[in-house]
């Protein structure tokens, strides 16, 4: 085996790196950009653990609860408890790291973030992740000076080499030569959400393109959760993209309102008095679709205007300032409009508690994998999720695969076949996109679903599609298929014409698995077909 | 000059195939979707296919690097007017000068294709600086509050675009280096990071000019006076950094 292979450089492909490489194995992290413009560093409000420095008796058996119901009993439960008991260790890791956490009087402090009944996110002002990925940077630059980790920035993930239904390894291709390189190992894939399938309306970032998610599909790799998708509930448009509004404005005060007969109306706190403008993301995003389709015409508006001039100063600088620059309002003194966008994906590449994939010698972690989320994310656990992840791959690699195992590792260099290298044409990718946007809207229903598929087979049909082209338009028909065979609601997936949550039939997470030219969906520990 | 959506603006783009090739200006006219429409908006608006350049030839897709589109990431810097700074930060309504606007990669790094640079001496310098902790650290709010500021940067490299002691490959490393190394000196254990102090003396504090071109540069706004204080006489850096703490 002798060198792992990691692709992606966020925060689950460096955790994974650093961990290998403290046991002394060393690896290969591949990404298509330096770790600087990974997607982690964009996160803001924070991560969650159960550190019990705010006096509110909180502890791990409490923030598993919070996650199972916040994700609406999907997830896996044994990966969550490991998840949720580790989260402390992770997060004074993350501090002997130099992680500067926001402290009061010398100790570390949490904030609330939405579904969680303690205050349990630990945060650097609104910059949580950014502040991490410094940290790891710094941390793996240490292992890559002592020849254990060996960075290669500016290389493309094209595809898995497989041999029946086991990995041997990876082809990438370096995105200024196009020069392609064969690396064989044990993989692991980092790669992010799939934010690419739907361009320009996530938070997200470009560089998360979705064609490793669509390739691995089409290779046969097992997804699941895939009709999960969460939008968060407050984001405002910037050119090109949805940008956030941390949830920790409303951790720290905000409000949200809709303006009703000339008054404003607090909607949440007057639908949801118990978790109010901190309930989970869905339950939030939801409301917001539905008062502003009783109102006509009216849009919501986040009310940060009580927040105390000290809070801003210490614990959301960066928001401010942001939303200034971006809106030209600010929301120290004035509410400004918001609308759910899409943010984060609780599908991916199915994983087990190992975070082994159903192809035998590789391995997925972070955001591009589904376990930890369920039907719905709590925010401050993905960081966790990745880091943990990312971690928890590198430790069953340790454990299970010598130091001399597998195949020599081969870099054969050669340049990338026509095959490989043509991309899919940008007109195409935005045709997908909304088609699928009108089928996996924020309140979902049958006809709407079906009609999307209809339109993708249509479109199948259309011309020759090259093999990135193909691989988006199968991954696209999973997510679609994945919606209309839960026929209940649940979480981020919220059916119109099912709208109560049907656990007997419905209780486990989608899949979708690709083979031999056919696609198989169905809900896990059932036999293909009982959907 | 107020430019909403719909009045052209005639983008000056500096291209070439690949880091062998001869560079050539393109022109294309662009006509602005909003006042908010930024360079990078144009750029990804620009390859989605159908323009053509001022010859009436089809524009081919222009390389650019880009990640999160929201100046957090580092990605998009480019040369803007003659200024070196982020394409997603720069709106098209306020840098406009006449109408025109050229968009040029960074000078100081070898470009791979059109506006696409390849940035690794920056990596190799901070790996050459030593650049990490040897040891788990315990800090305090003081530390924290340094950290966070240092660990802001986001490894663009505008700073060493303007900075008139840089080149890629000499021995001053600029505050791209710089920065980042002042996180890890106010983090230090009392008898960790020997080299790194050393590297910091001889690679960053010794070589610069205290021009601070770089300080009004950065796109992250770090103030990098503040990270320049000469690491080893511990003095020295409370006072630059305790003054700076109170002005803020
Ligand atoms: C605006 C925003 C705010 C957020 N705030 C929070 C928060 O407060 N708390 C929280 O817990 N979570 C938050 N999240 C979510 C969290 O940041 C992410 O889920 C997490 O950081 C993902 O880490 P990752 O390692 O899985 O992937 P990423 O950080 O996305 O990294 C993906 C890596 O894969 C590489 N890559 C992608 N495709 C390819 C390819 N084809 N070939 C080669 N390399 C490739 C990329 O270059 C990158 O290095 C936020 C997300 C966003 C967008
Ligand atoms: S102060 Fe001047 S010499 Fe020193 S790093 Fe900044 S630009 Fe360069
Ligand atoms: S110091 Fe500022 S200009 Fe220099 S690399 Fe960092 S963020 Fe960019
Ligand atoms: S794309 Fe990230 S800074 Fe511009």
């Amino acid at each position: 085996m002798r060198k792992v292979i990691i692709i992606g450089a966020g925060l689950s492909g460096l955790a994974c790196a650093v961990t290998l490489a403290k046991a002394g194995r060393e690896c290969l992290l591949i990404s298509k950009q330096v770790s600087e413009r990974a997607q982690s560093v964009l996160a803001e409000g924070g991560i969650n653990a159960a550190l019990d420095v705010m006096g509110e008796n909180d502890d791990a058996a409490l923030h598993f609860e919070d996650t199972m119901k916040g994700g609406c009993y999907l997830a896996n439960e044994e990966a969550v408890r490991g998840l949720t008991e580790n989260a402390p260790g992770i997060v004074r890791w993350l501090m002997g790291l130099g992680v500067p956490f926001n402290m009061e009087n010398g100790r570390i402090v949490q904030r609330a973030f939405g579904g969680q009944k303690k205050r349990r996110t630990a945060f650097a002002k609104s910059s949580t992740g950014k502040m991490i990925m410094s940290a790891l940077i710094d941390e793996a630059r240490k292992y890559e000076a002592a020849g254990l980790i060996t960075r290669k920035p500016n290389r493309e993930f094209i595809r898995l080499i497989t041999n029946g239904s086991e990995c041997r390894g990876v082809l990438t291709a370096d995105t200024r030569s196009g020069q392609c390189f064969e690396e064989h190992g044990v993989s692991v894939m980092c790669t992010g959400g799939m934010n690419g399938i739907f361009p320009g309306v996530t938070t997200g970032t470009t560089a998360n393109s979705g064609d490793a998610a669509a390739m691995l599909y089409l290779q046969g790799v097992r997804f699941s959760n895939l009709e999960m998708i969460q939008y968060h509930p407050t984001t405002i448009a910037i050119a090109g993209k949805r940008c956030l509004v941390t949830e920790a404005a409303r951790g720290e005060g905000g409000r949200l309102f809709i303006n009703k007969g000339g008054q404003r109306y607090y909607f949440m706190e007057d639908r949801h008095p118990e978790l109010g403008n901190l309930s989970p993301r869905d339950v939030v995003a939801r409301e917001m679709f539905f008062v502003r389709r009783e109102s006509e015409g009216e849009g919501v508006y986040l009310d940060m205007t009580g927040i105390d001039e000290s809070v801003w100063l210490r614990r959301l600088p960066d928001l401010r300032e942001e939303i200034k620059e971006q809106t030209g309002t600010d929301a120290k003194s004035e509410p400004i409009p918001v609308k759910e966008g899409i943010h984060y994906f609780m599908g991916g590449i199915d994983v087990d508690t190992r975070h082994r994939t159903s192809m035998k010698d590789l391995y997925a972690a972070g955001e591009c994998t589904s376990i930890y989320h369920g039907a719905n994310r709590l925010g401050g656990n993905s960081m966790l999720g990745a880091i943990y992840g990312g971690r928890t791959a590198a430790e069953d690699i340790i454990a299970s695969y010598g130091v001399q195992d597998g195949q020599e590792e081969k870099e054969s260099v050669h340049s990338l076949s026509e095959e490989y290298a043509a991309e899919a044409d940008t007109g195409l990718i935005y045709r997908i996109r909304d088609i699928l946007l009108s089928g996996l809207g924020i309140v979902r229903n049958e006809s709407e679903i079906k009609k999307s598929i209809a339109e993708l087979s249509l479109l199948k049909g259309e011309r020759q599609y090259n093999l990135r082209e193909r691989a988006r338009i199968e991954l696209a028909d999973a997510l679609l298929e994945c919606a209309l065979i839960r026929r209940e609601s649940r979480g981020a997936h919220y059916r119109e014409d099912y709208p109560k949550r049907d656990d007997e039939r419905f209780g486990s997470m989608t899949y979708a698995q690709y083979e031999n030219g056919r696609a198989i969906y169905g809900f896990k520990g059932r036999s293909e077909g009982e959907a | 000059m107020d430019l909403r959506g719909g009045v052209k603006v005639r983008l000056e783009i500096l291209r070439r195939v690949n880091a062998q090739s001869e560079p050539y200006l393109q022109v294309i006219e662009y006509t602005p979707k909003s006042k908010n429409d930024t360079v990078a908006f144009a750029l990804s608006e620009i390859n989605k296919g159908g323009y053509r350049d001022e010859s009436g030839a089809e524009v081919s897709r222009i390389m650019w690097e880009h990640s999160c589109l929201q100046k957090k990431c580092g990605a998009c810097a480019m040369v803007i007017n003659g200024t070196p700074g982020l394409a997603c930060g720069a709106r098209l309504s306020e840098i406009n000068k006449n109408g025109v606007i050229r968009i040029e990669p960074l000078r100081k790094f070898p470009v791979t294709a059109d506006l696409m640079v390849d940035r690794q001496v920056m990596l190799d310098n901070l790996l050459k600086l030593e650049a990490w902790l040897q040891t788990q650290v315990k800090i305090n709010e003081r530390q924290a509050e340094l950290a966070y500021d240092a660990s802001r940067c986001l490894q663009c490299g505008c700073c060493l675009e303007v900075c008139p002691n840089f080149y890629a490959g000499g021995e001053f490393y600029g505050m791209a280096a710089g920065v980042p190394a002042a996180r890890l000196i106010a983090e230090l254990a009392p008898d960790d990071g020997k080299a790194l102090k050393r590297g910091y003396d001889k690679h960053i504090f010794e070589g610069c000019g205290k021009s601070l071109s770089c300080k009004s540069i950065c796109p992250a706004g770090i103030e990098t006076d503040r990270m320049l204080a000469r690491s080893n006489a511990a003095a020295v850096w409370k006072r630059i950094f305790g003054r700076c703490q109170k002005q803020r």
